[in-house]
């Protein structure tokens, strides 16, 4: 306990770190979970296999993983990064999969039988109603990544995960308790602030804000 | 404007994967404001007809003209949105309000935030709905004769040249759905557009209907005026359906449509 109050600043930026790195991974992930997810909730079919793969590799373990990542590409941020976009996969693309996939039908018809473009459809009807159930998925997978990204600290040199990491070398077991109490309130910080936006963007049935 | 009208020459449909035609070489002529009930049972090929006129359907065989021109030679978004469209499960957007469903059409025809605004109050009116209470309202804060009603407005917002309505009162309770019914008949007259109703139901079809077309396996059994169908049924299955020649009937036909224009 008394790491933290001894060096505050250099916990907050190993913080700042740690945000850092799961928001980046965060980005780049939606970038490929979105169109994964819109392609799964289209093609029911195929989704079954596509959410499957995406399952079957959050499943491999994160230390293993990394091992991995770390042959490919060197110690640093990049096989962390790497680590955390493609375990994000799976809960992300399901979120999107499920929030497409759960409009009724008949919506669907209305708007095409209303004159809407494919991408009309997409953006003014399927993705808003979509988005509360997406940011569901963002809010646990922000979750997730924010314990994952602590392996940061042993292969990257970044997040709060050094303080682990050095705290075991070191035998400091006031900068173990530090790494650790920093990323769960973090953890919780941002599972309380995600769930202040989905709410936001559910609507209410009278249209009150 | 010219009288807008809607036609079908040799209209063929098969669903792919299917053995037989959903609709089977069907012509049959639509001109201004009249309001033509599609009568059958379910299977009978009377909503895919409907839906070859927004192009939601593709047809195999022959064409549908709206306003004399072939709809296949129309960008089919375009084509939509000078039709209206009615669905059994009305299908309102749940992400917008009952304003932003009303004026859906509007909107993406580019129409400015005003006259659209003006449009909505105006329909939520013809609808019988106060805009002051019904505008900022969710979809899921409507019962389901208030939704239906939107899904009129909504699909009447841009001034179509013809309305397709596919049993659009079919999940509303009697009460409702009659009220519903007296509106749609004022509503017609009143916007003189060329109105195509899908329904299973003989007596909403003698209520509402300027011609009845009565279908069966996707092909035409007759084309005719209300009570010309009572009298002079031309085949022994129309005669069954109708209840031709059963005067308790004929007089509740009669008495029924007298109500709904009283």
């Amino acid at each position: 306990m008394n790491y933290l109050s001894s060096h505050p600043w250099r916990v907050a930026a190993l913080a700042l770190g740690h945000v850092e790195l799961v928001a980046a991974a965060l980005a780049v992930a939606l970038l490929f979970a979105v169109p994964l997810g819109i392609y799964a909730a289209r093609r029911p079919r195929v989704a079954p296999w596509i959410l499957g793969t995406l399952g079957a590799i959050y499943t491999i373990p994160s230390l293993a993983l990394l091992a991995v990542l770390v042959e490919a590409f060197g110690l640093g941020f990049l096989p962390i990064f790497v680590a955390l976009v493609v375990y994000a996969q799976f809960m992300l693309a399901r979120s999107v999969a499920a929030g497409i996939a759960g409009i009724d039908r008949a919506q669907l018809d209305a708007a095409r039988g209303a004159g809407m473009s494919p991408g009309q459809v997409l953006l003014r009807v399927e993705f808003p109603q979509a988005l509360p159930v997406l940011i569901g998925g963002v809010r646990v997978a922000a979750i997730a990544m924010i314990a994952i990204a602590t392996l940061g600290g042993y292969v990257g040199g970044v997040g709060l995960g050094v303080l682990i990491f050095n705290g075991l070398t070191l035998h400091q077991p006031a900068m173990i308790v530090a790494g650790s109490i920093a990323a769960s309130l973090l953890a919780i910080a941002v599972d309380a602030a995600l769930r202040l936006v989905e709410r936001s963007a559910t609507p209410s049935p009278t249209g009150a804000r | 404007m010219n009288p807008s009208s809607v036609r079908f020459e040799n209209a063929t449909a098969r669903y792919p994967g299917s053995d037989r035609n959903a609709i089977d070489g069907i012509s049959l002529k639509l001109r201004g404001a009249e309001l033509v009930v599609l009568l059958g049972p379910s299977g009978c090929g009377k909503s895919t007809l409907l839906r070859t006129v927004n192009r939601l359907v593709p047809l195999d065989c022959g064409r549908v003209l709206v306003d004399e021109t072939d709809v296949t030679q129309r960008n089919p978004v375009e084509l939509r949105r000078s039709i209206g469209y009615v669905i059994q499960a009305v299908g309102l957007f749940a992400n917008m309000t009952v304003a932003q469903n009303v004026g859906v059409v509007p909107s993406l025809l580019g129409w400015d935030a005003r006259a659209i605004s003006e449009r909505v109050d105006e329909l939520l009116n013809l609808v019988g709905l106060d805009p002051a209470t019904y505008r900022h309202r969710r979809p899921s804060a409507l019962s389901g004769g208030e939704a239906q009603r939107v899904g009129v407005a909504r699909a009447i917002a841009a001034r179509p040249r013809a309305l397709l309505m596919d049993e659009p009162f079919g999940a509303v309770d009697v009460v409702v759905r009659t009220a519903l019914q007296r509106e749609l008949v004022r509503i017609v007259s009143e916007l003189k557009t060329t109105t195509l109703f899908v329904t299973h139901d003989v007596d909403e079809a003698f209520r509402l209907a300027d011609r009845i077309v009565v279908m069966r396996a996707g092909r035409v059994e007759q084309v005719a005026e209300p009570f010309e169908l009572f009298e002079q049924p031309a085949s022994a299955y129309v005669r069954e359906l109708v209840h031709a020649g059963d005067d308790v009937y004929r007089q509740y036909f009669v008495r029924s449509r007298e109500l709904l224009r009283s």
